[in-house]
C-alpha cells in the first residue's frame, strides 16, 4: 500500500461515512428546526431551512395546550403517566431478572435449563398473542385501564430479557468465588448481597437502560391496556399527531415528538456504551 | 464449565426464590398463548364467547382480502426492510472498521435512531415525506418544478415509506452487531492475507464476511422477528392507510380485536403471527442453547 493510493481511499471512505452521518442526522435536524419555527415560516420555507427566529412556542403548546383527540391539555399528563409507569416497572423487572439470573447460573437445579429456554421464547414471541387474554385478566384483577395494569404487563413482558441479561453475565463469574464464600459459611442470600450484587454494576446499568428504553418507547401495550387517564407518552404523541384539526401544526407535532424522544435520547447520549451492549445482548449472544 | 454443586441443605431456597416469577412468566407466555389459541377457535365476536366454533375464524381469516393485503405487505416490507437494513448495516460496519479516527462519534450518530420510539420515528417521517410541505416542496425549491412525491398517500407506494423509515431506524443496530462480529475476528488472519498480496476488498469478501456467518444468522433472526412484529411504525406513519393499503398482520390483529369487535378473528391472526415467529425463532434458540452446553 503506497501513500497516495491510501489517501485517495481514505477520501472516499470519509466521504461515504460522512454521507451516512448526514442521512442519519437529517431527520433529527428537521425535527428540531421545524419545532422552532412558526407555521407561517414552515409554509413559506423548506424542510431544511434554518429557523429565522427560533421560538419555543410550539414546545410550550405541545407540552401544555395541544389537543389529543378531544382533550386539549398537551402532552404533560401523558408524560407523567409514562414516568409513573416506567419507574416501578423497570425496578421490579430488573430485580426479578437479577434473582432469576443468579439462580439459573449459580444454583442450577434439575430442569432449570429447560425452564430458561422456555422463558427465553418470551423475548421473541409476538405480543399480539397475549393482548386479548391479558385485557381480560387485567379486568379481573381490577387493573384494567390503570397505570398499575401497565406496570404489571411491562414487568411480565420484561422478565425474559432481564433474566437473559443477568444469567449470561453471572455465568461468567468464577464459581470459585462462590465456593470460597460457602466454605466461610455464607448462604444463598449472603452470597447474593455481598458478592454477586456488588459485581453486577455493569449488567445492572445495561438492564436498567434497556428496560427503561423498552418501556418508555412501548406503544402496543400502552394503546391496548390504558384508559383515558393512564395513556403513556407514545399514545399521547400518536393521538396528537393524528388528530385531524383544521390546520395541521407540524411544528407542534415535531416539538411533541422531541418531548417524547428526549428522555431516551438523553440516556443514550450519556450511557450509549451500555445501551449498545444491551442491544447486542438482546441478540442472545451473551 | 460446570457450576457449583452447592450445599444441599438450602437446595429448596433457590427454587422458592424463582418460583413466583417463573410461574407468572409461564402463565403469561404459555397460559395466555393457549388462551388466545382457544379464543381463535371460539365463536367470539364483540365479547369473548367460549362456544367452540372449530376453524371457522381461520376460514374467515384466509378468505379475508384484508388479511391477504397484510400478508403481501409483510412480504414487501419484510423483504426490503430486512435486506435494506442488513446490507446498509454491513456496509457501515465495514467502513467503520477501517480504523477511522472519529469512530465513536460516527457510531453514536448511526445508532441513535434505535433509542427512539417507532412512534417518534413515524411522526418525524410522516412530516418529512408528506406531500405538500415536505420533501416534495424541498426538491421543487431546488428548481425541479415537476418533482412529485406522494408515496405516503398513494395506496401502492405507501408501504415503501414504512420501509424507508424502518431501515433508517434499524440499520445502525445491524451495524453494531456486525461491527462487534468483525472485531471478534483474529487479526492475524487478515495480516496473513495481506502478506499474500490480497487486496482489502478481496480480504473482506473472501475471508471476513464469510467468517461473520454466525453473526449474520443471529442478526437476520433478530431483524426478521422485528419485521413480523412491526406495529408502532405503521400506526404512527400511515395508521395502516390509505384505507388499509399498509396493513401488516400486527395492525390487522389490533384493528380486528380492538376496534372492529372481531375478537375471534383477531385471535386467529395473532396465532398465525405466533406460528411465523416460532418457525424462525425456535430452531435458532435450539441451536444457540445447544451450542452453549
Amino acid at each position: 500500500m503506497n501513500g497516495r493510493a491510501l489517501s485517495w481511499h481514505r477520501l472516499v471512505l470519509f466521504g461515504a461515512l460522512g454521507l451516512f452521518a448526514l442521512v442519519f442526522l437529517t431527520p433529527l435536524y428537521v425535527m428540531v428546526s421545524t419545532s422552532l419555527k412558526s407555521m407561517d415560516e414552515i409554509r413559506e420555507g423548506t424542510l431544511l431551512a434554518l429557523p429565522a427566529s427560533p421560538s419555543l412556542a410550539a414546545w410550550i403548546k405541545a407540552w401544555s395546550e395541544a389537543c389529543t383527540g378531544t382533550d386539549c391539555g398537551g402532552l404533560r399528563p401523558f408524560f407523567l403517566n409514562s414516568v409513573m409507569m416506567v419507574v416501578p416497572a423497570v425496578a421490579v423487572s430488573t430485580l426479578l431478572g437479577s434473582l432469576n439470573g443468579y439462580v439459573l447460573s449459580k444454583w442450577k437445579f434439575r430442569g432449570s435449563e429447560l425452564m430458561f429456554a422456555m422463558i427465553l421464547f418470551g423475548v421473541f414471541m409476538p405480543m399480539q398473542v397475549v393482548l386479548l387474554p391479558m385485557s381480560q385478566v387485567l379486568g379481573w384483577l381490577g387493573l384494567a385501564s390503570s397505570v398499575w395494569g401497565l406496570v404489571l404487563v411491562h414487568v411480565l413482558a420484561g422478565i425474559p430479557s432481564t433474566t437473559l441479561f443477568f444469567r449470561n453475565y453471572y455465568v461468567g463469574l468464577p464459581d470459585e468465588l462462590l465456593k470460597a464464600a460457602m466454605l466461610d459459611g455464607a448462604g444463598f442470600w449472603q452470597i447474593f448481597w455481598r458478592i454477586v450484587l456488588p459485581l453486577s454494576t455493569p449488567i445492572l446499568v445495561v438492564t436498567l437502560i434497556w428496560q427503561f428504553t423498552q418501556i418508555w418507547n412501548d406503544f402496543l401495550y400502552g394503546v391496548v391496556f390504558s384508559g383515558a387517564d393512564s395513556k403513556p407518552i407514545t399514545v399521547g404523541l400518536n393521538n396528537l399527531a393524528n388528530t385531524s384539526s383544521t390546520v395541521k401544526e407540524y411544528n407542534v407535532d415535531m416539538a411533541a415528538a422531541m418531548i417524547a424522544a428526549l428522555p431516551t435520547l438523553f440516556v443514550y447520549i450519556v450511557a450509549g456504551k451500555y445501551f449498545v451492549r444491551g442491544l447486542t445482548a438482546g441478540a442472545v449472544k451473551g | 464449565m460446570s457450576t457449583a454443586a452447592p450445599a444441599l441443605r438450602t437446595s429448596w431456597l433457590p427454587r422458592l426464590v424463582v418460583a413466583p416469577s417463573f410461574v407468572l412468566s409461564f402463565l403469561f407466555i404459555y397460559g395466555l398463548m393457549a388462551w388466545n389459541g382457544y379464543l381463535s377457535v371460539s365463536a367470539s365476536r364483540l365479547l369473548p364467547n367460549y362456544e367452540f366454533a372449530g376453524l371457522a375464524q381461520y376460514q374467515t381469516l384466509w378468505d379475508s382480502e384484508r388479511w391477504w393485503v397484510a400478508l403481501k405487505n409483510l412480504g414487501i416490507f419484510g423483504g426490503l426492510f430486512i435486506g435494506g437494513a442488513m446490507a446498509l448495516g454491513l456496509l457501515m460496519a465495514i467502513l467503520l472498521d477501517q480504523k477511522v479516527r472519529a469512530e465513536g462519534l460516527l457510531r453514536t450518530i448511526y445508532l441513535y435512531p434505535m433509542a427512539l420510539s417507532f412512534i417518534v420515528t413515524g411522526t418525524a417521517w410522516k412530516w418529512i415525506l408528506n406531500p405538500g410541505l415536505g420533501l416534495e416542496h424541498l426538491v421543487q425549491s431546488w428548481g425541479f418544478k415537476d418533482f412529485e412525491f406522494g408515496w405516503l398517500v398513494d395506496p401502492d407506494m405507501a408501504i415503501f415509506c414504512v420501509v424507508i423509515a424502518g431501515v433508517w431506524q434499524s440499520a445502525g443496530f445491524v451495524m453494531a452487531l456486525f461491527l462487534a462480529g468483525l472485531r471478534g475476528i483474529d487479526e492475524s488472519i487478515v495480516k496473513a492475507a495481506q502478506v499474500d498480496g490480497a487486496s482489502l476488498p478481496r480480504i473482506y469478501w473472501r475471508i471476513l464476511v464469510p467468517s461473520l456467518r454466525p453473526v449474520f444468522f443471529s442478526t437476520l433472526m433478530v431483524v426478521s422477528h422485528l419485521a413480523v412484529k412491526s406495529f408502532d411504525l405503521v400506526m404512527a406513519l400511515t395508521a395502516g392507510g390509505p384505507g388499509y393499503a399498509t396493513d401488516l398482520p400486527a395492525t390487522f390483529m389490533y384493528t380486528m380485536a380492538f376496534s372492529r369487535g372481531q375478537i375471534g378473528l383477531g385471535a386467529a391472526s395473532a396465532t398465525m403471527m405466533l406460528a411465523t415467529v416460532a418457525a424462525i425463532v425456535v430452531p435458532y434458540l435450539y441451536s444457540e442453547l445447544r451450542a452453549k452446553r
